[in-house]
């Protein structure tokens, strides 16, 4: 069973049955930036707090943050991003995923957003 | 703090039915891009014909006894500007620095002058106040720009495609009687058409129906004009910048420097014309970053020993390089391609350095065909 989490600031965190969780940015948000053109991922074995800034993404227009959205350790990231940034405007949810972290706490998913809180909040 | 309401231009509509993501730009609401999206629109038009509408530039025009009063305001040839030609100019202040960079075309019974959307208030003002200009307020612009604009215009205009690169004509495109230019802000060969706003959509319409011509927004438009080497005013130039800073020299034609028929009597004049001769302390230079991710304007500059030796004035991502681009002034000793340089960005440096602009080839359409 998989578990889909959203943020306030538009990455969401989808956990696998291992209890690893992999992060990225929504569609709405990958939409907001346009062409993305770079992605500086975070490295492995990096340890993040929730709300860090755990990447940056360069867009055609601006940079902006990807902020992790649980503490825990970067185990794995998406080096395919380095030659091909264009996944994520692609496939923001699959192939354009940033990177995986092992979760300290599973209970600071409880209050981030389910997806249909999300799609409510962002279709505003 | 109140806003004001935006403006909009004559193809909004249009704009919207395209499905443009629209944005505040200098009063305007206007289409930064397309579905398409800013790289593809980009390529489109280094590969084919993009149209743009820059309907949020002000046009005006002047009567032709108006030629001495506007070169008080600028170092250029206006006297020596012949019918049907057109030529890009700045206004100065008494420092030397650039109040707004412009086109003067002489049409032949009037002179049509095309300034910067956010400036108009100022260009206008100064205009009418020593020059009498009148301001076009019920006309849009269209840009057509790319390697089939001129195969375009060949089918619905062809006295536009007969001009060259900065020349000019009255005609009529369908049933709009238009101005028009080859000339552009994409370093690519192309089209300004001035027309009548009402006529406007329809001709758009005309153009977008026309194979090879796609929509492109005013962000495809900045990174190309990026990697043409194309300065826009309020970052790589302003008032603090002399055009000689911003290697604009080749504007002040031989007839306003030193020694030339109407040598000075523009503002700033004692601070640019020794310029041209003696150099200045900086120097506009083209900035490429090592890596994939651009840099921005505002970021500093470092030497080999760290220090701060000048600053971006633009930078962004330029599709047809496939690289990061960027703009800055540097120390002039600096300023030459191959230059290592660091750029601090975030607290962190990266690498980059000094390159020849511009980043992509002009390709302007110089000659007639024999």
């Amino acid at each position: 069973m998989t578990t889909l989490r959203m943020t306030e600031d538009h990455e969401w965190i989808r956990i696998d049955a291992a209890g690893v969780g992999t992060v990225g940015i929504t569609r709405f948000a990958q939409e907001q930036l346009g062409d993305i053109v770079f992605v500086e991922l975070p490295t492995v074995g990096r340890q993040l707090a929730q709300g860090e800034d755990a990447a940056v993404i360069e867009s055609v227009k601006a940079a902006a943050e990807c902020k992790s959205p649980v503490s825990g350790t970067v185990t794995e990231v998406n080096g395919a991003l380095a030659e091909e940034p264009g996944k994520v405007n692609q496939d923001p949810t699959g192939a354009g995923w940033f990177f995986k972290i092992r979760l300290e706490d599973a209970k600071q998913l409880d209050a981030l957003l389910d997806e249909a809180a999300y799609q409510a909040k962002t279709a505003k | 703090m109140t806003e004001a309401p935006l403006l909009r231009t004559a193809l909004h509509a249009l704009h919207r039915a395209l499905g443009a993501r629209m944005v505040a730009f200098a009063g305007y609401e206007m289409p930064v891009q397309y579905p398409a999206g800013i790289l593809a629109e980009h390529q489109h038009t280094r590969t084919h014909a993009s149209l743009f509408d820059v309907s949020h530039m002000g046009q005006a025009r002047l009567a032709l006894a108006a030629a001495a009063a506007l070169e008080a305001l600028v170092p250029v040839d206006v006297l020596g500007l012949a019918a049907g030609r057109q030529r890009y100019a700045f206004f100065t202040n008494e420092t030397g620095g650039i109040l707004d960079d412009l086109m003067i075309s002489n049409a032949g019974d009037h002179y049509f002058v095309v300034v910067n959307a956010a400036r108009k208030a100022h260009d206008f003002a100064l205009l009418a106040k020593h020059c009498g200009a009148v301001v076009l307020a019920d006309r849009a612009l269209l840009a057509l720009q790319g390697p089939l604009a001129a195969q375009v215009m060949q089918r619905l205009a062809p006295g536009a495609a007969a001009l060259v690169f900065m020349q000019t004509a009255a005609l009529k495109i369908g049933s709009a009687a238009c101005f028009v230019s080859r000339s552009g802000y994409t370093g690519e060969d192309g089209f300004e058409i001035s027309v009548p706003a009402g006529e406007a959509e329809r001709l758009a319409k005309l153009l977008l129906a026309q194979q090879g011509v796609a929509p492109a927004g005013l962000g495809a438009r900045d990174s190309l004009r990026l990697e043409a080497g194309l300065c826009l005013y309020g970052h790589d130039i302003d008032a603090s910048t002399t055009p000689v800073e911003a290697g604009l020299e080749w504007a002040i034609q031989k007839a306003r420097r030193h020694g030339g028929a109407r040598a000075g009597g523009f503002p700033g004049a004692d601070v640019i014309l020794p310029q041209i001769e003696r150099g200045t302390a900086r120097r506009r230079a083209g900035i490429l970053p090592e890596g994939r991710a651009p840099l921005r304007e505002g970021e500093t500059l470092l030497d080999a020993e760290g220090r701060r030796v000048g600053r971006l004035t633009s930078g962004g991502f330029g599709a047809t390089v496939n690289a990061p681009v960027a703009m800055a002034y540097v120390e002039s000793p600096l300023a030459r391609p191959g230059t290592e340089l660091a750029a601090v960005v975030r607290g962190r440096t990266r690498a980059c350095r000094v390159a020849a602009l511009p980043f992509v080839p002009h390709r302007y359409y110089r000659e007639k065909t024999p």
